[in-house]
């Protein structure tokens, strides 16, 4: 049963390893805007010009 | 001859702004715009290929009545440095509040910026901050280069005052998500490693008991000092200025829990209550958390810095020279071009004023000044270019003094006693009086056990579902009363609602809409008669005028000779050969007594008297139910305008000596100060600068706006002004979330009772406290949540 010591060992040392991600995380800024991301998403990278500008001439 | 009114002309919406074009000038590409403003920034798109902004939002543009706006002040290093967050030798880096930021639109085009010049390298977009950051290499673009691009595209970002200050006094944001991350984390942990004892250990498997007894105390460390910190130095800092708050028996049951698990752990005498203390302290912040509601499109604490330039340009020996606002001194000579805000009182030396007070006042029609007169700082100038002498320091100024008040300056906090805190002076004394009295009916008999029901009783009182029902019930109302267009500021402002019983408003902009006049034409005119007018008040900038044009509609326009504009009186013109006048009954008669029920324009062509155009101010719809409030409010009536409008309001107010007219800014606040004295609660209703004092002053101040976006000065709550009709209900709903408030205290002192019939004999086992506890809080949770959206479905808030 001693294998226990070491599966709680393994467990709370992974636990840390994503409170340590989420600190971060909270550090670096990522969770400051949780909203823009979303509409950013949807937008197109490159618009290829001329056909958007034909688009409205038909 | 029958009355032309407005033909049925196809409106065509500009391409850009999506306004309606009055005329078909503007041209490009096949799509109309309404102004020369936004065909630029639509000429300006195309050639950078960047029209796809037009297809993600129909009109996704901003409506352009300036074209002439000057940045130099952009150009001063002190104010540069003030405005920049970063900078070095090549870099630069700025935050900058864009009020236009509103759709998709908007957002991929400013992410787009570095397309315009390549010395952006890139922008980014907080689309709920609507602010956009911004680096750029200012040996390739300055920052006046980088704004003037903002404006030239549609966005022009907000520079006040006010910014430069926030961002010097930007306190350290709390680090609470970390601190829940912590603490959330141990609990977990806690709660995992607790179960084997929940369920028994077998006798061979008491070595593991030590071990998780051990791994918990640990687990209890990082929640106790870092996590739980903050109850301990409010606690503290509390007892020292004699007041005991819900902190100290908080405080008390996290030391006493603390202390009891080390020491059951310690001497392997028991579990002691790692999981209680974990989720105890994991909860207590989650409320905190969820009492933290932040508007970031809406800020409360705005006064005239907010709204008044970084800069004025000056003139020096006829050279024109941006200086900072607050190098300003009495004595410089400034320029005041159209559309700019006069920062400071300042006598008019050349040029014709006609100012907007609208920020001031609400009352959107621009006065006429002349020369020599003085200026009160806060107004817009609305026609050409003046110039203007200050004869005071921008603080010291009519209107800006106001903040000089002791109403600005006492600290604010203080103003709001919540039943929360009224309520945990008593608990506490009871609490702590309870636990003495467990010691002692048990210490002579049985020491060990005295220590045990004194602690217990002190664990189990831990008044956490206490402290949890304020912060739910106020954080479900507030969701609310946003959903209301009803913005608070925090959630004591619920409370502070339902005490109220006095309710003081505003006139001009807060029971008026800002600029629905009704236009009503009081003559009979010929086609031809309506053309002339149309033609002569075309040219003319003045609100009046725009309101006779649209109300004709689109006109044939004829030719204008002669044309004078007298500031305050109105028009006089030689119209297709034919002499018009167009304005106040002076204008046309000479002497003349002005009707008092509203402004009139009167008509006339070739000497020949027609009739007026009579506006009249509209009051916001839902007037009568506010009227209704009474007898159970009082309601005031508190305006710097003259009373010309009193019999129209007596139906509102009922007794004359409710409505008090001509008041300074100075008399509303005091006005409202001799209210309190009597004993009163009083809700303050007002939108404009001049309101600020008497919000400030009042239990609870309200800014009604028709734009949540637009200038409101400092307030405590928001209220749109499409919810003014609401108004009633929402002081009915808040007196039932104190309602809710009440219940779920007894719900929680029930549990509380429950758990000291087990704690007082002295054997409180750690599963009760384990169970207990969560029990309590998602009760108090559930119900707070639950009756408060209940009450509003009731209400027909929801």
């Amino acid at each position: 049963m001693s294998i226990i010591y070491f599966l709680i060992g393994c467990s709370v040392l992974l636990a840390l390893l994503f409170l340590g991600a989420f600190f971060w995380a909270q550090r670096t800024g990522q969770n400051d805007d949780l909203y823009t991301p979303s509409m950013r998403v949807l937008l197109e990278d490159e618009q290829p010009e001329e056909k958007e500008s034909d688009r409205n001439h038909f | 001859m029958k009355m032309t009114g407005p033909k049925p002309a196809v409106k065509i919406n500009c391409y850009h702004c999506g306004d309606i074009c009055e005329t078909n000038l503007y041209l490009a590409d096949n799509k109309q715009f309404c102004c020369q403003g936004c065909q630029n920034v639509y000429q300006i798109l195309s050639v950078s290929g960047l029209c796809s902004y037009y297809q993600y939002n129909d009109h996704p543009g901003a409506t352009r009545g300036k074209l002439d706006k000057r940045f130099e002040y952009l150009e001063e290093p002190s104010i540069v440095d003030e405005l920049l967050d970063f900078h070095d030798d090549r870099i630069s880096i700025i935050t900058l509040y864009i009020p236009h930021i509103h759709c998709s639109s908007c957002l991929w085009l400013l992410e787009q910026l570095n397309r315009f010049d390549p010395g952006v390298h890139y922008a980014r977009v907080d689309f709920l901050k609507k602010q956009l950051v911004v680096r750029f290499d200012h040996q390739k673009i300055s920052l006046r280069g980088v704004v003037e691009l903002l404006f030239n595209i549609g966005y022009e970002p907000l520079i006040s005052l006010q910014d430069i200050i926030k961002k010097q006094q930007k306190a350290e944001k709390g680090n609470l998500v970390q601190r829940i991350a912590v603490a959330g984390f141990c609990f977990g942990n806690v709660m995992l490693l607790s179960f084997p004892e929940y369920l028994g250990l077998s006798v061979f498997e008491q070595t593991f008991r030590h071990f998780f007894g051990y791994i918990n105390l640990a687990f209890t460390l990082p929640v106790v000092f870092f996590s739980g910190r903050e109850y301990f130095t409010s606690a503290w800092n509390n007892l020292r200025k004699k007041v005991l708050n819900i902190d100290f028996p908080l405080a008390l049951g996290i030391a006493v829990l603390f202390i009891r698990t080390a020491a059951e752990v310690l001497t392997q005498t028991g579990a002691g209550f790692a999981d209680t203390l974990c989720g105890l302290v994991f909860f207590l912040l989650v409320g905190k958390f969820v009492q933290q509601k932040t508007y970031h499109h809406i800020s409360f604490e705005r006064d005239y810095r907010s709204f008044f330039p970084v800069a004025v340009q000056t003139l020096e020996n006829g050279v024109e020279k941006p200086l900072p606002l607050s190098e300003l001194r009495p004595g410089h000579r400034i320029l005041i071009r159209h559309n700019e805000i006069i920062p400071a009182d300042a006598i008019l030396l050349k040029g014709q004023a006609l100012i907007d007070f609208s920020f001031v006042t609400g009352e959107s029609v621009p006065v006429g000044k002349t020369l020599g007169e003085i200026i009160y700082a806060g107004g817009r100038q609305t026609s050409e270019s003046v110039e203007l002498e200050v004869i005071k320091p921008v603080s010291q100024s009519y209107l800006t003094q106001l903040w000089n008040n002791e109403a600005f300056t006492r600290k604010q906090d203080n103003r709001m006693r919540t039943f929360n805190e009224t309520v945990s002076k008593y608990f506490t004394v009871v609490l702590v009086v309870i636990a003495l009295s467990a010691l002692l009916a048990w210490v002579f008999t049985d020491l060990r056990r005295g220590i045990d029901a004194f602690t217990a009783v002190l664990i189990v009182a831990c008044p956490c579902a206490l402290a949890l029902s304020t912060p739910f019930t106020m954080s479900a109302a507030l969701s609310i009363f946003d959903r209301n267009l009803f913005y608070l500021k925090n959630t004591a402002v619920v409370e502070e609602l339902a005490k109220i019983d006095t309710i003081v408003l505003d006139k001009t902009g807060t029971i008026t809409t800002g600029n629905g006049r009704n236009a009503e034409l009081q003559s009979q005119l010929s086609e031809e008669q309506v053309r002339l007018i149309y033609s002569a008040c075309a040219n003319s900038m003045h609100p009046l005028s725009r309101m006779i044009c649209r109300y004709f509609g689109e006109q044939e326009r004829l030719p204008v000779n002669d044309y004078t504009e007298a500031p305050g009186q109105g028009i006089t013109a030689r119209v297709n050969g034919r002499e018009l006048r167009i304005g106040s009954g002076k204008l046309l008669f000479g002497n003349y007594h002005e009707a008092a029920d509203m402004t009139r324009v009167q008509l006339m062509i070739d000497g020949q008297y027609l009739g007026y155009f009579g506006f009249k101010h509209e009051y916001r719809q839902g007037m009568d139910q506010v009227s209704a409030l009474e007898p159970a409010y009082q309601l005031f009536l508190l305006s710097g305008d003259q009373d010309q409008e009193r019999s129209e309001l007596l139906r509102f107010f009922r007794d004359s000596n409710r409505m008090l007219f001509g008041q300074s800014p100075q008399q509303k606040l005091n006005f409202i100060a001799s209210v309190q004295q009597l004993g009163k609660k009083v809700m303050m209703l007002g939108d404009g600068l001049n309101d600020s004092g008497a919000l400030r002053q009042s239990d609870l101040g309200v800014a009604v706006t028709d734009n949540v976006n637009n200038f409101s000065p400092g307030s405590d709550a928001i209220l749109d002004g499409r919810s003014f009709d609401k108004l009633p209900t929402f002081l009915r709903f808040s007196k039932d979330t104190v309602v809710i408030i009440h219940l779920s205290f007894l719900i929680s002192l029930t549990y509380n009772i429950i758990g000291l019939t087990y704690a007082v004999t002295g054997k409180l086992s750690p599963l009760i406290a384990a169970v207990l506890m969560p029990l309590s809080t998602a009760t108090i949770i559930s119900f707070t949540t639950l009756a408060t959206h209940f009450t509003a479905k009731r209400r027909k808030l929801l």
